[in-house]
């Protein structure tokens, strides 16, 4: 029971650099700084591997951006994507135009499922997933992750957390909710968002790093996908939040209790 | 149509603290708009968390149908897509919980509206109001515009007061139906994880452990119930398995404000500090004078926390 499987692929800032705004407050200061895939999506490009790996079928990765973004393609290929789709765009984007390209993307490729990272770590966001879904008018599931932790036997085994039912028709997924964990079932085509538990990506080989330079990427510029690429959400100014300041560090276990006692009244 | 719809979440009949922020940030918007408040209470049974609504003095639409016995996105959006268009309401408001951070943006799409998430404070007036949100981390406060002629937004619970009581408010029922063959999402089960420690988003007290634990979190929870918290845990502590998901404070985790952290064992990585910095008091506690922890925190030892946690609990508890 083949499954086709679209995965989206951002390139972000990477989360270990240092990030700081311009002092003019029109953006954040860009060198220096590394770029990676969204950590988010190197899970969501790992989950639809092993699902592939277990069932057959085919992964289509996806970008938006620049000639840049291709990086990012090719990482997830060199993972063990079948073939990428960039869509190419200069402009900012925002949840809505993402989502409308998405869409798009998802009528010409028609896969059935199509797995999306919860949130891009640049712009936290936390909604292309939810808007691509309504415009496809198919369920929606997200952050999703599994039970079992990432220590687990399942996981060194490489087990999907999405499961997918013995007709291929619907997937089974586990979500991490306020409160509990929530359990719901997605008839197929359907949207993921995955969170971080859901499983622990692989390192791409060297020699599959090579043979994803010769993997296909099909470019496909934004503007021919007939999408209004007007940004909704515009972003007047950026600063930098209101810094705390470090205290006093403390002699002993007597001198924290008396603090916060006596001073911060915490105690 | 400048009216504000704030999105109810209720668990067991009785709303969750978090629908009353978004109820004081949705009359902030109101005040700045022109506009007036309702709340939308949507659920099979939901009357009771209706009711209990009314009481802070806006108008109560109650949509009470098959179909909106468990929440599904993909139920509940089109009916609050339907109530906000009937309420004349160009804002749509949500708490940043699982919940509304799963709802509001689905909402958003259904209504041709761009939609902000995990909002901290308003600016402006009129059209123009703008959201105050956090990017990379927390790292950045971004001042962003919807260019919609509807606008959606989901707003962090932690920086806003709770709504009050006032007179005034009233429940409408309202007419809901949900076409339940067409779904095409189930709702198969939900595993509670009970706990006798306060919500960690509500607590008085956390403490919080990280990788320095090194798996062994009993110390960490002896200290949180000798004063009465909760247990929160780093990313690392998480995916090692030695604590629950609900446990992880940070960007993808809770974020919590209250008004003692102690963070025991853990470095501070920013992605870690984006969950607890609105904390009134932090404590840290680490082996290394040098992690990035001591400087977010009002109060550091450098220390073990094997020894220090527990002389802390005893002398919390008095037995100085
Ligand atoms: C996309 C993304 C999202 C993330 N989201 C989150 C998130 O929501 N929350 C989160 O926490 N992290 C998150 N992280 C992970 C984060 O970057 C850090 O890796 C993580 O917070 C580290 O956890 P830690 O401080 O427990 O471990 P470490 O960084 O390994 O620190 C352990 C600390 O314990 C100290 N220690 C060791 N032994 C002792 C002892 N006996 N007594 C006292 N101190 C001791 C050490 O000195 C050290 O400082 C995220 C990362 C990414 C990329
Ligand atoms: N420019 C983009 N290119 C590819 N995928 C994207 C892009 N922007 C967002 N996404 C996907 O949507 C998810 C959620 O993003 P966001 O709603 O921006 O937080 C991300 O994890 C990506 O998988």
């Amino acid at each position: 029971m083949a499954i086709k499987l679209l995965v989206t692929c951002k390139r972000v800032e990477d989360p270990e650099s240092k990030i700081s705004v311009k002092p003019d407050g029109t953006g954040i200061v860009t060198e220096g700084v590394n770029y990676k895939m969204n950590p988010f999506d190197e899970i969501a490009v790992e989950e639809a591997i092993r699902l592939k790996e277990r069932h057959g079928g085919e992964v289509v990765v996806v970008t938006i951006g620049t000639e840049k973004a291709v990086n990012e393609l090719r990482a997830a290929l060199a993972m063990g994507a079948d073939r990428g789709v960039h869509v190419s765009h200069a402009g900012p984007l925002d949840p809505v135009v993402v989502s409308a390209i998405l869409a798009k993307v998802a009528e010409q490729e028609k896969p059935d499922l199509v797995l999306l990272g919860k949130q891009s770590i640049d712009d936290d966001q936390n909604q292309a997933g939810q808007y691509l879904a309504a415009r496809l008018g198919v369920g929606q599931a997200t952050f999703v992750s599994k039970e079992a932790s990432l220590e687990s036997e399942a996981e060194q085994k490489k087990v999907p957390g999405v499961v997918l039912s013995e007709d291929g028709r619907t997937v089974t997924v586990v979500r991490e909710i306020d409160g509990g964990v929530e359990t719901l079932g997605l008839r197929l085509p359907a949207v993921v968002t995955v969170d971080l538990r859901l499983n622990k990506p692989r390192f791409a080989s060297l020699p599959n790093i090579m043979k994803a330079k010769k993997k296909e990427v099909r470019e496909v510029p934004a503007a021919s996908l007939g999408v209004d690429l007007t940004p909704r959400v515009l972003v007047k100014g950026y600063a930098e939040p209101p810094k705390r300041k470090g205290g006093v560090t403390l002699p002993d276990v007597a001198a924290l209790y008396e603090k916060l006692h006596v001073e911060a009244k915490v105690l | 149509m400048t009216n504000v719809l704030v999105v109810a979440e209720h668990v067991e009949g009785r709303i969750r603290k978090s629908t009353l922020n978004v109820l004081a940030a949705g009359q902030e918007v109101a005040r700045r708009v022109g506009g007036q408040v309702r709340v939308a209470v949507l659920g099979r049974g939901a009357a009771l968390a209706a009711h209990e609504l009314a009481a802070y003095g806006e108008g109560v639409l109650l949509a009470d149908a098959p179909g909106l016995e468990h929440y599904l996105a993909e139920a509940y959006a089109p009916v609050v897509a339907r109530l906000a268009k009937e309420a004349g309401a160009a804002w749509v408001a949500g708490a940043a919980t699982a919940f509304g951070k799963d709802l509001l943006p689905r909402v958003a799409a259904l209504l041709d509206a761009a939609c902000a998430t995990d909002v901290l404070a308003f600016g402006g007036e009129g059209a123009a109001v703008t959201f105050r949100r956090p990017m990379w981390a927390g790292n950045v406060v971004a001042e962003v515009e919807l260019a919609t002629a509807t606008r959606c937004f989901t707003v962090r619970p932690t920086e806003f007061p709770a709504a009050e009581k006032r007179a005034g408010g009233a429940v409408t029922p309202v007419e809901a139906t949900v076409d339940v063959a067409a779904l095409r999402t189930r709702f198969l089960s939900f595993r509670e994880v009970k706990s006798e420690r306060p919500e960690l988003t509500e607590a008085r007290v956390v403490v919080a452990g990280g990788r320095g634990t090194k798996g062994d979190f009993k110390v960490i929870e002896q200290l949180a119930d000798a004063l009465g918290g909760a247990v929160g845990a780093s990313r690392a502590a998480v995916d090692s398995g030695w604590a629950p998901n609900d446990w992880q404070v940070g960007q993808t985790g809770k974020i919590v404000a209250p008004e003692l952290y102690v963070a025991a064992g853990i470095s501070g990585a920013m992605q870690h500090v984006a969950g607890m910095k609105s904390a009134k008091v932090i404590v840290a506690i680490n082996k290394d004078p040098e992690a990035p922890i001591f400087q977010v925190a009002d109060y550091g030892l450098v220390a073990d926390l094997f020894q220090a946690i527990p002389a802390l609990a005893r002398m919390a508890q008095g037995g100085k």
